[in-house]
């Protein structure tokens, strides 16, 4: 051990999710030093597992205007600036008969006055856009909602952060922070995967932990109550509406209809956990039985879909009230300890949402920047990310395989310049997602990539209708080509990544994911001989975990 | 909705399609069944960006339901893609396929004129005018027109046909009204034998099968209709069974009207029959005609969509029937013709890869006949083995004793 590895910087950022990616990018675009640490993959907290909604802020414009307001907003600049990680779909919020249609004008107006396009539809007319939505419907207004993949989202702003010269870490924890007084100058971090332990000494630390900031806080003995309010979704094997459908009325458990990328995700429902669970969520039977049976009054088809997975997430609130997590805000929670606390050097932001982001680090840098002198403007409202630089909608498509147009959907331009265009690098490795040899080459040397789960949130690898059962063995085989893995630790590699499937999908083992899950377990147990792999030496925080991802 | 649309995502993916798909096997640029079929809906639902132009190397064979263990209708779930979403360009390869798959008009303007149109298509200036300009492959002969059609022939016998006690509705197809009435003329014989009159539809068109192939969705579906409403007619008239003796109208009139052109035949589908699996059950049901022993010994080829309508053993068990008849049932494999596919020059060589192993078999076999249910197989196995290739109906005809 003896040596350890002391770095410096301005700014030091802890939790890698769509808020600590978009300070990280933030803080880089403005000329501040940066370093962004997670415990585990980028986006692998809540930022990944929710719907991936882009909001229009429909959804509150009734109950809360404020983060209405911020969510119309963020909409418009992510469109802009972020146009390949986005859907431009449209939504739709739908009355049943067994809802009050009244509330629609209440709703219309709401939208209305934060400054959300609404347009009224008849049921034919919003039939015709939707064919699969419920068709007793009532009445529908159409909003601009859409879909936002968080992966994309935040690999983007670690693409754009490190081109401007930040540095990212992760796989790797604090274990204490580093204090002068009542100052904070860094953190004692460990590398969970190596097990090296090193030090990182900052003029300012960023808390963008999520619900696990208020573990971060602790680290700097302040206390911060935390509101964690679990929420489950299920995958639909394939796209079911291509529009979201939502319910117009107040926000329920299980309304959300929304078509990412090649699925349907069905969510959410809330329900208030321990704190202390928030590493061990589990989705229910009765959960995944009130998403099937809610979701299918917004399409029938539903009911006859297989599902592919379960997922949940927790929602990182900030009980500032005591109501029962869907009633109070979803405010963003800006705590400057040194004014709150007496503590310089750390900064807390809390709350929020994906959508708001962008808005939260530009809240946050704007406070840090201005300890450290820097006033520069931020500009991540103008400058796109790479990948959404160049529209590649506009080339020549027709010859073009399909594995490079998934590409070139998923990373923008970058799969047109950066991509093994040879027949080696065009050749399949997921054929449910059509992610190429060249796309994983691209993902695991560029992306921060350090195992089959961490290249699943780059490029869809295994989240298509087989769960990995062609695909894990293909990958696996090129970490050893691009990643300078052995063949023992790319077996490893495999087992981690067969296993993290397995559990999204034992909530819904019925069916034909039961067949399929069957089917693989026989490929790499009775075929490979998958279990005589020994497991020793596995990171060993993955091992406990009982976390779902979508 | 049709089966085809939803059945998609019962893959699990084991890819025993592709393994089976003789296209696959022969044709590395083809990405194979479960590409095309389910894995392609799934993404074409998201983007039809998606749609691949590899859909049109599909043969249609439908070895890929057959294979599958999680009942998908891979080949109908292409089939239908292609239908929608396959771009004609105005080209000559177009006029081709148009050519092709008219089997109707082509067959009503030249049997009046058969020995003329066959001398000319059978010269090798034409043949290889085609190939250079339409694209029709100059190692293919194309099939033989017949003087007059066979729906004529029957209207002279049909007062004889009414005398019987019983009657069955004869679908002939656009083979045996065109190209061989003799298949028509020996089934009316044998069924006679059997003290069974035969009927024809009011009316009847192409059961559509070219038509689905070259991707004329919309006509296919006129035929189909059409057609639907003749049986319909005969059914509820006379209270038939509709019976066809090529394996692939019949298959087409049951499985593909419902399933890739989503034309309602729900009235009529239990009453059609291809024609061994109706004759199998009259024999053992005691009313075999006398047979003669025909001492010959014939190689049994299997047609993709008798394979995929699971009545392979029907035929077989017939031929089995005839006294002396030595049967070799060979393995059941594609001949590679698929219909027009194999005419056409960029599929040529494709189409002889696939079906190289069998006509090397049939070829080191010293057998008398090769016995087929398929026209397009018939045409294949002659071209490329020169053996005199049957149905076996013709077979049956020829152990008549009266």
């Amino acid at each position: 051990m003896g040596h350890i590895s002391r770095f410096e910087t301005e700014v030091l950022i802890i939790g890698g999710g769509a808020t600590g990616t978009s300070i990280m990018r933030d803080c880089a675009l403005r000329g501040i030093k940066c370093m962004l640490l997670d415990k585990n993959d980028i986006a692998s907290g809540t930022t990944g597992r929710n719907h991936g909604l882009l909001h229009s802020g429909a959804r509150y414009a009734v109950t809360d205007s404020e983060s209405a307001h911020e969510c119309i907003q963020e909409n418009k600049i992510l469109r802009k600036i972020a146009s390949h990680c986005v859907d431009q779909t449209d939504g739709l919020f739908i009355t049943l008969p067994e809802d009050d249609l009244s509330f629609q004008s209440t709703f219309i107006h709401a939208c209305t006055s934060v400054g959300i396009d609404t347009q009224k539809l008849t049921p034919e007319e919003a039939l015709k856009l939707e064919p699969n939505v419920n068709p007793s419907l009532l009445g529908a207004v159409k909003v601009p909602d859409g879909t936002l993949d968080p992966f994309r989202l935040c690999a983007s702003n670690v693409l754009d952060a490190k081109q401007h010269g930040a540095q990212i870490f992760t796989y790797s924890i604090v274990q204490s922070f580093i204090r002068v007084g009542e100052r904070i100058i860094g953190a004692s971090c460990l590398n969970v995967r190596t097990n090296e332990k090193f030090e990182i000494f900052a003029n300012e630390v960023i808390n963008a932990a999520g619900i696990w900031g208020k573990n971060i806080c602790q680290y700097a003995e302040l206390d911060v109550q935390m509101f964690p309010a679990k929420g489950s979704l299920l995958v639909l094997e394939h796209r079911i509406n291509d529009l979201v459908i939502n319910r117009c009325r107040k926000p329920a458990d299980a309304d959300i209809l929304v078509p990412g990328d090649s699925i349907s995700l069905i969510g959410t429902t809330s329900e208030e956990i321990d704190y202390c669970e928030i590493d061990s969520l589990r989705v229910t039977d009765q959960e995944v039985n009130i998403l099937i049976e809610e979701g299918a009054k917004l399409a029938p088809i539903l009911e006859q879909t297989r599902i592919l997975r379960a997922y949940a997430g927790v929602r990182p609130l900030v009980d500032v009230s005591g109501g029962n997590g869907r009633n109070i805000s979803r405010g963003i929670v800006l705590l400057d300890h040194a004014k709150r606390d007496g503590l310089t050097g750390l900064t807390s932001i809390l709350g929020g949402k994906l959508m708001t982001c962008r808005l939260m680090a530009e809240m946050t840098t704007d406070v840090v920047a201005e300890k450290l002198g820097n006033n520069s403007p931020c500009t991540t409202h103008l400058q796109p990310l790479p990948g959404s630089v160049e529209r590649t909608d506009k080339q020549p498509r027709k010859k073009t395989a399909l594995t490079s147009k998934a590409a070139a959907y998923r990373h923008g331009e970058k799969a047109v310049q950066l991509f093994d265009q040879s027949a080696k690098g065009k050749s399949i490795v997921c054929e449910c997602e059509m992610v190429s040899v060249g796309e994983i080459e691209y993902a695991i040397k560029k992306l921060d990539v350090t195992n089959l789960v961490d290249l699943r949130r780059r490029t869809r690898l295994g989240m298509g209708s087989c769960q990995g059962e062609l695909c894990t063995y293909r990958a696996s085989g090129l970490f050893c080509e691009y990643g300078q893995c052995s063949g023992h630790d790319s077996s490893k590699l495999l087992i981690h990544f067969l296993e993290e499937r397995w559990k999204g999908i034992k909530p819904v083992l019925f069916d034909d994911a039961l067949r399929e899950a069957e089917f693989t377990y026989w490929i790499y147990e009775g075929l490979f001989g998958a279990a005589d792999v020994t497991l020793l030496g596995t990171a060993q925080n993955d091992e406990k975990k009982e976390y779902y991802e979508i | 909705m049709n089966i085809a649309q939803n059945s998609f995502e019962k893959c699990i993916k084991c890819t025993i399609c592709t393994v089976y798909c003789p296209v696959a096997k022969a044709n590395p640029n083809y990405p194979g069944p479960k590409e095309c079929g389910p894995d392609g809906a799934r993404l074409r639902i998201k983007s039809l960006d998606y749609y691949d132009q590899a859909l049109k190397l599909c043969t249609n064979c439908k070895r890929c339901e057959t294979a599958c263990p999680s009942n998908v209708n891979v080949g109908d779930i292409i089939a239908v893609a292609r239908g929608k979403f396959e771009k004609k360009v105005i080209n000559p390869k177009l006029m081709r396929d148009f050519i092709l798959s008219q089997t109707d008009l082509f067959g009503t303007l030249s049997t009046p004129f058969a020995p003329i149109v066959n001398k000319i298509t059978d010269s090798q200036i034409i043949k290889t005018v085609m190939h250079k300009t339409i694209g029709i492959d100059k190692h293919k002969a194309l099939p033989k027109y017949s003087l007059g059609t066979f729906r004529n022939w029957f209207k002279k016998n049909a007062p004889d046909q009414e005398q019987y006690p019983r009657q069955v509705s004869y679908f002939h197809g656009c083979y045996v009204n065109y190209n061989d009435p003799d298949l028509g003329k020996d089934l009316l014989k044998v069924l006679n034998a059997m003290n069974i009159g035969l009927k024809l539809l009011n009316k009847e068109k192409c059961c559509g099968v070219p038509l689905i192939a070259n991707g004329f969705h919309d006509k296919a579906r006129k035929n189909a209709r059409f057609n639907v409403k003749n049986m319909t007619e005969a059914v509820e008239k006379f209270n038939t069974p509709i019976l066809s003796t090529s394996s692939t109208c019949s298959f087409t009139l049951k499985q593909e009207y419902p399933h890739v052109l989503d034309v309602d035949n729900s009235q009529v589908v239990d009453k059609i029959e291809y024609i061994t699996s109706f004759l199998l059950r009259e024999f053992m049901n005691g009313n075999a005609p006398k047979l003669k022993e025909i001492n010959k010994t014939i190689v049994y080829h299997t047609p993709c969509h008798l394979e995929r309508s699971g009545l392979a053993i029907f035929t077989i068990e017939l031929l089995r029937a005839i006294p002396g008849l030595k049967v070799i049932v060979l393995e059941s494999e594609c001949c590679g013709l698929a219909g027009t596919y194999g005419f056409k020059k960029e599929n040529y060589d494709v189409s002889m890869k696939i079906g190289k192993h069998l006509f090397e078999t049939i070829k080191n076999s010293d057998a008398d006949y090769a016995i087929t249910d398929c026209e397009t197989c018939k045409w294949q196995i002659e071209e490329n083995t020169h053996l005199k290739t049957i149905h076996p109906i013709n077979l049956l005809a020829q152990g008549l004793t009266v």
